[in-house]
């Protein structure tokens, strides 16, 4: 740090501050263990602070250091416990470093995120010395990954669940998102299944407010999906977002939800990651699907230089063992890079994957069989986008249109009607092998002469497009930005 | 009504030559195909009658079409359908599945309520095919 640079070399206990660097917390010779828990920090330091002394101050006060040197440090196996920087590389162009740290499994208590985040993001983030930082990625070891559950059943049994294989899940989220009753909310939810939705969904902020009680809705909406499901044959569901103030009032909500049939809940990140862990278990012991909206994490994800990148929160959540959670669309009017967003989709989605640069992926990452996540593409789609949504998030995702679906023109059935036609038209000519992402307007325009429903939407929609830079790109290659 | 489970339900049905390159896809990706049918297409009937066993050494296109045409042949008023698998650990699971197959009519499913307590209403989904599930 500024200040410590200017002491004189003391020996590593003297009483006083050593930097961070002397005490163990930088060590480039040091070689990961396949059970080390490793991040990639990008950190600016203040000026005139060395960026080796701030990643092994962010190394330490992520582990076990404090600001002076204390001797209780002694009486432990301290070289274990600290967590050291093994690298730290400049990012070219910015005054932004890249800083590599290895923390020793020890550090964690088994399958607690509450616990895991405490340490790495515990206090690191309001470091004086530090203008800003961000954490960009974690390799999770499989040791560590084993102690928690997981989803709660994952891509693959969700799907024999449901019943539905070999395209996108459709969904809609109601609109509007505030103020409808009860049974007028139910008729939205009826008309979109039955029109060939999949799904409908409760909008993270829809809970039991005066003009609508949970108690109320999650009976309407039972009505809904039953008679979707009667009417088409299919299995339908409806998220029925179970947050509330309390664990005991979403347990009780979350009951009553499995109690009527209902296949999936819902709940928002807000409620915390402890009470996530919680309705996770809840979601496996009893059968039913667990959806996650991602409400809040824009606050602190999307800046490129401070806070807690996506994927982690990615890999935080699959450990603490959602079924589906909100990644992006690449072409709706959320923040979101095409490239950053595959990276998204992979860390949620596959057993293992490889570090990847040109996906922001610094590490590689080995799941020991903890099952998938479902993402949820949602907000600003429409069915004139399918071959992009299809190119860029492929077959396992819900792809929610919520106004694409309800600001049909002819009705909310005739929007669930377009998009379904549009998914299934899409994934048709996939299999066909031709070249859908450049044909798409054409297979689209095609499926419309026989589908009145997909006419209108396209014509409708035809000019939508969310044109904007995306404030955070992976480093490593230029890349194109929708 | 027209029952609209399987990947392909809501485009017009499929000609025979739209169904073969749905195949050809699957055995290119080294899927085995399955053909299963049924008159109680309930959406919780997960067992379908098996055509024979999956087609896991049938390779090629033509001979998988030929026990498409040999099920239809049997069962003319059956729901029939064709899967893709996929035995890649992880997976281990149906890749596609999709409908080749349907009666003349349809007749649909009941939804029957029975009224509980406290405004509760348990549902009960029916087949109105008179003679579903009772025979293979």
């Amino acid at each position: 740090m500024a200040t410590v640079n200017t002491l004189q070399k003391k020996s590593r206990w003297a009483a006083g501050v050593t930097p961070y660097a002397e005490m163990g917390y930088y060590n480039l010779n040091y070689e990961p263990k396949p059970t080390d828990v490793l991040c990639a920090f990008r950190l600016v330091p203040q000026e005139g602070v060395d960026p080796i002394e701030a990643a092994a101050a962010v190394a330490g006060e992520s582990s076990t250091a404090t600001w002076t040197v204390v001797w209780t440090d002694r009486l432990t196996p301290f070289e274990s416990y600290q967590a050291k920087c093994y690298r730290v590389d400049p990012v070219p162009g910015t005054d932004q470093h890249i800083a590599y740290i290895a923390y020793d499994i020890d550090l964690f208590e088994e399958g607690s995120i509450a616990n895991l985040t405490s340490s790495i993001i515990g206090n690191v983030f309001g470091f004086k010395a530090l203008k800003s930082l961000r954490l960009e990625d974690m390799r999770i070891p499989p040791h560590y990954a084993k102690t928690f559950q997981g989803p709660a059943h994952g891509i693959v049994m969700e799907r024999e669940y449901l019943n539905k294989f070999g395209r996108p899940l459709v969904g809609a989220t109601v609109k509007p998102k505030l103020g409808l009753s009860a049974r007028n909310y139910g008729r939205v939810v009826y008309e979109a299944l039955r029109g060939g939705l999949d799904f409908t969904k409760d909008d993270e902020n829809i809970n039991s407010q005066p003009f609508m009680r949970w108690r109320d809705r999650f009976l309407f909406c039972m009505e809904a999906v039953n008679r979707g499901a009667a009417a088409t044959g299919e299995i339908k569901g409806h998220y029925l977002n179970v947050t509330a103030g309390t664990m005991e009032e979403m347990y009780e909500r979350a009951d009553f939800a499995k109690e009527l049939g209902s296949v999936i809940v819902m709940i928002d990140l807000t409620i915390g990651y402890t009470a996530i862990q919680s309705m996770a278990k809840w979601a496996r012991a009893n059968g039913v699907i667990l959806h996650l909206h991602r409400a809040g994490h824009g606050t602190y994800t999307r800046q490129k230089t401070h806070g807690v990148n996506f994927r982690v929160i990615s890999k935080w959540m699959r450990l603490a063992g959602v079924d589906h959670i909100h990644a992006g669309t690449v072409v709706g009017k959320l923040e979101g890079d095409p490239n950053a967003i595959r990276g998204y989709y992979n860390t949620l989605r596959e057993g293992t994957s490889e570090a990847d640069p040109s996906q922001g992926l610094y590490f590689e990452q080995d799941w020991a069989s903890l099952p998938g996540v479902m993402p949820v593409a949602s907000g600003g789609i429409h069915a004139g986008q399918m071959h992009q949504l299809l190119h860029y998030l492929g077959e396992d995702v819900v792809l929610q249109f919520g106004g694409g679906t309800i600001g049909h023109p002819d009705g909310i059935a005739q929007g669930a009607t377009a998009n379904r036609v549009a998914v299934e038209v899409m994934i048709q000519a996939r299999n066909e092998g031709r070249d859908y992402l450049n044909e798409g307007p054409e297979i689209l325009a095609k499926a419309a002469r026989w589908s009145p429903e997909l006419r209108t939407a396209l014509e409708i929609w035809k000019d939508v497009a969310f044109d904007f830079t995306s404030t955070d790109v992976p480093d490593a290659v230029a890349t194109l930005t929708l | 009504m027209r029952i609209t489970q399987g990947t392909f339900s809501f485009l017009p049905d499929f000609t025979d030559e739209e169904i073969a390159a749905q195949v050809r896809y699957c055995l290119g990706n080294g899927w085995p195909v399955s053909i299963e049918y049924t008159d109680d297409p309930h959406p919780r009937n997960a067992y379908w009658e098996m055509w024979k066993l999956p087609l896991f050494d049938l390779n090629d296109c033509t001979a998988v079409m030929q026990e498409i045409k040999a099920c239809r042949a049997a069962f003319p008023q059956h729901y029939i359908k064709v899967n893709g698998y996929d035995r890649t650990k992880g997976r281990q699971t149906t890749t596609m599945s999709f409908i080749v197959n349907r009666p003349i009519s349809e007749p649909g499913f009941e939804l029957e309520r029975t009224e509980g307590q406290d405004r509760r209403i348990h549902y009960t989904i029916r087949s109105r095919n008179r003679f579903a599930g009772q025979h293979a």
